[in-house]
């Protein structure tokens, strides 16, 4: 059998007094498209680096198709795009995807690395003169100048505006295509519901969820109920109805429930003025929100 | 079987000599370090050639005696400031991190690292030394250059060792507090500016405990009997001796950021 590409098992990693990841299990397979999301501090960082050997679980074990992440032969199956690594300012781009194509046994051309990343026209200038826009396509062309099987990307837009993330993923996209397992963490949600088959999602050093993002969008928030009231709503309008979350603001309320109906029959029957009704399903945004907030009431609880 | 094996990862040697070569490109293209490891060692031979250069020292010209001075002093400048100041640099700005994630074993960055600050310093001995024969006149015979060249390139291991402890021992901001702290006062006491029989009894008794001392006394030991003032074999030992203790020093912090950062 196949090893998987990526696997966590029962890991925990501690720094100090902080348990940044508290028993983390998962095996990413390949050709996966994975995201890993969650807020800053949830340990995803800390999950990243323990799957790339950058740190050692203080319990459990990580592993790299099978083997030690440290492994020479497993990290050459590996390209890497992280959130703080810099690169010596003065080399150019180019010299840059010689130096790290020269770290693995099957590097793509730099040009080839610099078509995928779109950086033609900066290619001979050095990378302390890139806008921060390029940096980042810059960081992406060596995390793939490798021709890797697995790519990580930890927090890869962080900074672009909205137009370069939308041309980032779409990079991202096209390269998923080509059979490599990619695993991402972020923390904009909708960048994990456009790119990823499969979504982790960690809160406090747990896993508190892991499946597609429909999946996880409809297990746990199902729809989003929301009307405009002319009348201010009567205290008992809503005590007893089925709705995990409310939101009202000024006259539009936003009941999230998993049985739309049920709500909205009772609430007829109650006679609540109801104008413009919707009901949708709830964007992963709003999943999130509720699967943290369980996972906070079970922890204080 | 074993060619599909061998194709899992790549070669060490061409990985060593492609991080060496852009190690050393890296470091050429920073002014700072260029400026000062390449120029300034040039600009004191010329200023003080100007002065001692046909002056008796020690039984040779002025132009022959000062030349291995600012030779130590040029190999010593690299190894402090261009290695030991640039790794501070670079593991400031966390340039290590990225590269400790790909398939480059960590000890073949750090030998590249080292073996570019020995060219970079080659760079800087070969300007000097040209500038030496072309407008100070000195004429050494061909097998006393290679030997001073040797001597300049053994000696410099204690200073290998100091520049690797700063480099992994603090941080990019406090690094020039440091190597002024410990580095000129060594550079100052060694006998290289001046001689330091000029200086007070007490002085003199810390110089010839330093390694950069010794360097310049084996580096001296070159120009014939009678110009140092021990033998080349005293100074060897000395020099081994603070290789032993700077190189273990500094293997020991670079573990401990080693481990630090990366457990």
């Amino acid at each position: 059998m196949q090893a998987a590409a990526v696997e966590l098992i029962d890991a925990h990693k501690r720094y100090g007094h902080i348990e940044a990841v508290r028993g983390v299990s998962l095996a990413i397979h390949r050709g996966d498209l994975v995201a890993m999301l969650g807020p800053n501090g949830a340990g995803k960082t800390t999950s990243i680096n323990l799957m790339l050997g950058l740190r050692k679980p203080t319990s459990g074990r990580a592993r790299l198709f099978g083997l030690d992440p440290a492994d020479r032969r497993a990290r050459s199956r590996c390209g890497v795009m992280l959130q703080e690594s810099g690169v010596p300012d003065t080399l150019t781009v180019r010299e840059l995807l010689e130096l790290f194509g020269s770290y693995y046994p099957h590097p793509m051309a730099p040009e080839r690395a610099i078509t995928l990343a779109g950086l033609e026209e900066q290619a001979k200038q050095q990378a302390g003169k890139l806008s921060g826009g390029q940096r980042q396509r810059l960081y992406f062309a060596l995390a793939v100048c490798g021709d890797p099987e697995v790519i990580f990307f930890d927090e890869p837009t962080v900074g672009m505006d909205v137009e370069a993330r939308r041309a980032f993923l779409q990079t991202i996209r096209e390269f998923g295509r080509e059979g490599k397992t990619i695993v991402l963490t972020t923390h904009y949600l909708e960048e994990a519901d456009q790119l990823a088959e499969r979504v982790i999602v960690i809160d406090r050093g747990l896993v508190i969820a892991d499946a597609t993002p429909a999946e996880i969008k409809s297990s746990v928030v199902g729809k989003r109920v929301s009307f405009t009231t002319t009348q201010p709503l009567r205290e008992g309008d809503l005590t007893g109805l089925r709705y995990s979350r409310l939101e009202i603001d000024r006259d539009r309320v936003r009941l999230f429930t998993n049985a739309p109906e049920i709500l909205l029959r009772e609430l007829f029957r109650r006679g609540v003025d109801v104008h413009d009704l919707e009901v949708v399903g709830a964007d992963l945004e709003e999943a999130f929100l509720a699967l943290t907030a369980e996972a906070e009431k079970e922890t204080v609880a | 079987m074993s060619a599909a094996a061998s194709a899992d990862v790549a070669p060490l040697g061409r990985m060593l000599v492609t991080q060496t070569r852009f190690q050393l490109l890296t470091r050429l293209r920073i002014p700072a370090f260029s400026v000062l490891s390449l120029g300034l060692p040039v600009m004191f031979y010329a200023l003080f050639n100007a002065i001692y250069g046909s002056t008796k020292l020690n039984g040779v010209t002025g132009s022959e005696f000062i030349l291995v001075s600012y030779a130590t002093y040029a190999v010593a400048n690299v190894m402090v400031f261009n290695f030991g100041m640039g790794i501070a640099n670079e593991r400031g700005r966390k340039l290590d991190l990225l590269q400790r994630a790909m398939p480059l074993p960590p000890v073949v960055a750090a030998v590249a690292q080292v073996v570019a600050a020995m060219l970079f310093a080659l760079i800087a001995l070969l300007i000097l030394f040209a500038y030496a024969f072309l407008v100070g006149g000195v004429r050494l015979g061909a097998g006393t250059w290679l030997d001073l060249l040797w001597r300049l390139i053994i000696g410099a291991f204690p200073m290998i060792g100091l520049g690797m402890a700063i480099g992994y021992g603090v941080g990019a901001n406090t690094a020039p507090a440091v190597v002024n702290a410990v580095y000129l006062p060594m550079a100052f006491l060694s006998g290289i500016f001046f001689p330091l029989r000029l200086m007070p009894d007490f002085l003199q008794k810390i110089g010839q405990t330093l390694p950069t001392y010794h360097y310049a006394e084996l580096g001296w030991n070159v120009l014939g009997p009678g110009v140092a003032d021990e033998s080349a074999v005293r100074a060897l030992l000395w020099l081994a001796g603070w290789a032993v203790v700077l190189i273990g020093l500094a293997v020991r912090i670079y573990r401990l950021d080693e481990s630090r950062k990366f457990s």
